[in-house]
């Protein structure tokens, strides 16, 4: 009982000013019947140390990126994270606190939400965010709900190139929202304006991804135009790390950008916690999900924060709510917010080059067909191995790479096609490794 | 500065603590002293469009103060020919005025003898005393 | 204090990129280029730690003092859960890595899918959901897709909540589409059975509820509630934002429970980091197993692998296998406590009826029964009397040193203090918050107007929520500060988008 703070002797005294004899006697109310009258079957409780030669043991046997040379992406990546993210998001204050309800107690949580809220406002070129969401899949969701009750329609148009997990989430949540999910498939790795157009008629939104799943740019422009001339709200899901180098989605006619924000000050913790970001024009504020922090007074006119339109959320408009999200991904939103503020914009811009740079590079020296040759990537592209790409993988990892992401698992036809992952961590030296490991 | 109670004579009530005041085939709609006292100080108007079509006991929009929303009932059916956009600028006329300047829609009522379902002053006071 | 971007100077910076040897950045079609750079702060490093340092100074945290915010269970996060997670097999691990280079890590998940359900009664747990409300709306997910697959998807269209429920629980039954019924608490803090009987028929899913209660009550009719809805075959959804007060007591699935929720981030000592993260596996009997979330984590001999053939799956509802960062600390948390983890919940039961029985004749207490692990008072007393309400009582609690509990819920209690201790407290701060806020009370006759401008010593006065809510500023606005920037260059703003 290592967390125990009682002693036997707290307790006796504690049991006779309540009145009753035994801790037994606090339970009366718990009917007979549905008692459990046994200990519960788990181990015999561990200290400290046992605990901590458990976990290593099981952290041993799984091979992490610091171990084999990795080239998977494919929505999380294995961007740098700074020392300080690490230093600041450990100390208890942050760590420890709960959502701030209690402005008064939580001003140091509530700044650095609005910087957040900020952050994500400038790099998405967008007028308000939330406080974050739970990752770059539900905050789809999320855009879907919001369309239904700003258009009153029904249908959601998703790009084949939106990353698939995304796609599952939003089929996932559609039939409880009483929405429908259309497809528009992929023309050589990138989706069709005028497809997307035609798509886009009477639906209530429509969803791409920049840079898409495939590594590829998507003419987003002309997507977002496509999406408005339907007078659906044309929907961004982008890359954060890409927007020191690729225009912003409110600059290009969006509705609402989302993503997932790993890339930006989490690591890789197989795949989360991770923090979503949702981000709107202004005449969507009343109806974003979830906690938004909003500037203000006290007493004596000093600057301070508090959560602000909460009647949108689940505590007060209950059924009518805009989500039922209540815990939300602050702790991971601050990484993010941290690691930008540590790149700063040129730094951002660096970042996203670097993986431009590198990956081109990379591009050439697989010597390997490119699954889309024809398109202009980001920091992704898809190689033809031809062969089965597991095999291939397998026998990569065997010289310690990991070169990516097997295709075939979500798109037909695509079973001897990897999806190459190069970021800023990635050397020049790592991407012959990769050209050898590859040719066997 | 919040008003202070009053229940004017010539409105006619609605349980849900909304009231009408209906002239020449017209009405104004708004929300009684003891619903905005019962919210707090008002911060938002969802107001209703021009035009929109109102049916007794139905809901054609709310009011919401810091910590609550509460919607607003139509005491009477009709089509809103006019939002007081002052209220959509400033919710807290309401707090100041309930009756006068912070009436929240303009009607064109569409059955004047719906009215007769209604609660007059003494009938109103009466469920506020049993709340 | 300055936000981080008024700390900002052109030309500065913190982080450095590598610059890849030999290679020259090739540039994006024009047409996709950035036009203006996002406005991120220009900041060295020692300023970065300096503002950030000075942020969680004014922060209060369970590492700063008592936190008694009734239904978020703000226990102890005990630190060797942060040194596991951070352990680089875990932090560093890819979720698309191969199974065979995963495998601590789906060993990991399969024991703790194995402790929640022995600690649920239940047969099978997906661990995916991110939090306790997407664990609830999965669970309506997985009620319409068992009907719908008994072909009573149509008939089964309403979801009965307590009128005690946290907001979450409509809000859900909305988004997984189905139609609310209320059901009233009767006057011992119980459902309301004769209220409950007439809202059960053959066109409902299902109950959510909560026990013990948000009234920190147990319904001691749990059996007969359970009839009602297994005889209109509807199934049972226990929201587990409660759990810490009866684990190895009394168990959900032992209550007839068929789907359950657990909040890792209350009961299991996850960090909520001011608002998250958190975890909300769900648990469920047999009969809804096919239904649940992929992947699954299952176990074939001495081997792990994830398993997508579910063909009657309702999908997934976040990506890859949940917040797998947050398995690893409540994990090493319930290993601490074993086959002891009912010293726990008794504990916490203990502590929480400690403080009841010492402020009950202080505050109004509606419900004159003893407790589980939290309690609600009522402030109506010294509200009627003078003029002072729970929202004063809890910002005056501050000057004490002390976080206030939850105020204004459940809502069918006015003026609602609720308190949660949680086990990890020495009875000597609970002795030291009894005191305060008999203290306060007292202050309430005899200086109503300390407590009216409370609190006194925080790094802020009370603040107006009125204004922030109808300013609506939600971001900083650096037009008004032109001298920030190097450019004061506005965005560029497309046309509005039409489908408004």
């Amino acid at each position: 009982m290592t967390y125990a703070t009682l002693t036997d002797a707290d307790r006796a005294e504690m049991l006779e000013t309540i009145g009753v004899a035994s801790i037994e006697e606090l339970f009366r109310d718990i009917p007979a019947g549905v008692r459990l009258g046994r200990p519960l079957d788990l181990g015999e409780p561990l200290t400290e140390q046992e605990i901590l030669e458990r976990l290593e043991e099981l952290a041993a046997r799984n091979v992490h990126a610091g171990e084999e040379l990795t080239f998977v992406g494919a929505g999380v990546y294995d961007h740098y994270v700074p020392a300080v993210v690490d230093y600041i998001l450990q100390r208890g204050e942050f760590l420890t606190a709960y959502t701030p309800y209690q402005p008064e107690m939580s001003q140091g949580i509530l700044q650095a939400i609005f910087e957040y809220q900020t952050v994500i406002c400038e790099l998405t070129g967008m007028d308000v965010s939330n406080a974050s969401g739970y990752d770059g899949t539900t905050v789809a969701a999320d855009a879907c709900f919001i369309a239904k009750h700003a258009t009153g329609r029904t249908r959601i148009v998703l790009a084949e190139t939106v990353n698939p997990q995304v796609r599952q989430v939003v089929r996932t949540y559609a039939p409880g929202f009483g929405m429908e999910v259309v497809d528009v498939s992929h023309r050589d790795g990138v989706t069709d304006p005028d497809e997307f157009r035609a798509a886009a008629q009477g639906a209530a939104c429509a969803i791409f991804q920049q840079p898409n799943f495939f590594g590829c740019l998507e003419p987003a422009p002309e997507l977002a135009a496509a999406a408005n001339d339907g007078e659906a709200l044309a929907v961004a899901h982008v890359d954060p790390i890409s927007l020191g180098v690729l225009e912003a989605p409110g600059n290009y006619g969006c509705a609402l950008a989302i993503g997932e924000g790993q890339g930006v000050g989490n690591p890789l913790s197989f795949g989360g916690p991770h923090y979503g970001f949702i981000a709107a024009r202004e005449q969507f504020t009343r109806r974003m999900p979830g906690r938004i922090v909003g500037e203000t007074t006290d007493l004596r006119g000093e600057r301070g924060y508090v959560l602000t339109l909460q009647t949108r959320e689940q505590h007060i408009r209950r059924e009518k709510a805009t989500s039922n999200i209540t815990t939300n991904q602050t702790l991971l939103a601050l990484g993010g917010l941290i690691s930008l503020c540590w790149l700063g914009p040129e730094g951002l811009r660096e970042v996203g080059e670097a993986c431009m740079a590198l990956a081109e590079h990379a591009k050439e020296r697989l010597e390997l067909p490119l699954l889309f040759p024809e398109q202009a990537t980001f920091k992704e592209f898809g190689i033809r191995v031809g062969r089965p790409a597991l095999d291939a993988i397998r026998e990569a990892r065997t010289h310690g790479v990991n070169p990516g992401y097997p295709l075939g698992r979500d798109y037909p036809g695509m079973d001897d096609a990897i999806l190459v992952a190069v970021t800023e961590r990635r050397t020049v030296d790592d991407i012959e490794r990769l050209a050898e490991a590859l040719a066997g | 500065m919040p008003a202070s109670e009053s229940y004017p004579d010539d409105l006619h009530y609605h349980r849900e603590h909304d009231w009408a005041r209906i002239e020449d085939g017209e009405a104004l709609l708004g929300i009684t002293w003891y619903a905005q006292d019962a919210l707090g100080e008002l911060v938002h108007f969802e107001a209703p469009e021009a035009g929109a079509a109102v049916t007794k006991d139905g809901i054609y929009g709310e009011v919401e103060s810091v910590k609550a929303v509460s919607d607003l009932v139509a005491p009477i059916s009709g089509e809103v020919i006019e939002v007081n956009q002052a209220v959509v600028a400033a919710p807290e006329t309401v707090n100041e005025d309930p009756y006068g300047d912070g009436w929240l829609v303009r009607i064109r009522v569409a059955d004047p003898a719906e009215a007769d379902g209604l609660m007059d002053v003494e009938a109103y006071k009466a469920l506020l005393a049993e709340q | 204090m300055k936000l981080v971007f008024e700390r900002s100077r052109p030309g500065r910076r913190a982080g450095r990129i590598p610059r890849p040897d030999g290679l020259s950045p090739p540039a994006p079609p024009e047409h996709l280029r950035r036009a203006q750079p996002p406005r991120l702060p220009e900041i060295p490093e020692v300023e970065l730690v300096r503002h950030f340092t000075e942020l969680t100074s004014r922060n209060f945290g369970i590492d700063t003092g008592f936190y008694p915010l009734g239904s978020c269970t703000m226990k102890y996060n005990p630190r060797v859960n942060e040194r596991v997670a951070a352990l680089p097999g875990f932090r560093d691990l890819h979720p698309h890595q191969d199974e065979d280079g995963a495998q601590g890590a789906l060993e990991l998940m399969h024991d703790l899918q194995e402790i929640l359900a022995e600690v649920t009664g239940l047969h099978a747990v997906s661990l995916q959901p991110a939090a306790g409300s997407q664990g609830e709306v999965t669970g309506l997910m997985l009620m319409r897709a068992y009907f719908s697959d008994r072909g009573e998807g149509e008939q089964r269209r309403r979801v009965v909540v307590a009128d005690t429920a946290h907001g979450t629980n409509p809000a859900s039954v909305t988004m997984g589409g189905y139609e609310l019924l209320k059901v009233a608490t009767d006057a011992r803090g119980n459902i309301d059975l004769d209220d409950l009987r007439d809202k059960v028929d053959d066109s409902t899913a299902g109950l959510m509820l909560t026990n013990p209660s948000t009234l920190g009550l147990f319904d001691e009719n749990i059996d007969e509630i359970s009839t009602i809805f297994h005889d209109a075959g509807a199934l049972l959804y226990y929201d587990g934002a409660n759990l810490n007060a009866v684990c190895g007591i009394s168990r959900p699935g032992d209550m007839g429970f068929d789907i359950v929720h657990i909040n890792l981030h209350k009961t299991f000592s996850q960090p909520h980091g001011g608002g998250g993260p958190g975890g909300g596996p769900i648990a469920v009997r047999e009969h809804l197993e096919p239904f649940l979330p992929v992947p699954a984590v299952v176990r074939d001999g001495n081997r792990f692998r994830l398993d997508y053939d579910r063909p009657k799956s309702i999908g997934k509802v976040r990506a890859f296998t949940g917040p797998f960062g947050v398995f690893v600390r409540s994990y090493a948390f319930i290993l601490a406590w074993g086959r002891e983890l009912r010293a726990m919940s008794e504990d916490a039961v203990l502590n929480a009826n400690y403080l009841l029985a010492q402020l009950k004749d202080v505050y109004d207490l509606p419900f004159d029964r003893l407790c589980m692990h939290e309690f609600v008072l009522s402030a109506r007393t010294l509200k009627k009397e003078h003029g002072i309400s729970a929202l004063e009582v809890a910002k005056r609690l501050m000057d004490y040193g002390f976080h206030p509990p939850t105020i204004y819920f459940p809502l069918v209690v006015p003026e609602a203090l609720m308190i949660e201790p949680t086990e990890t407290e020495t009875k000597e701060t609970l002795d030291a918050f009894v005191a305060a806020m008999q203290s306060i009370a007292r202050e309430a006759a005899e200086d109503p107007e300390t407590l009216k401008t409370a609190p006194h010593n925080r790094p802020v006065a009370r603040l107006d929520e009125v204004k922030a809510a109808k300013r609506a500023v939600v971001r900083y606005r650096f037009e008004e500060h032109p001298d920030l920037v190097a450019e004061a260059t506005q965005p560029v703003q497309a046309e509005a988008p039409k489908g408004v």
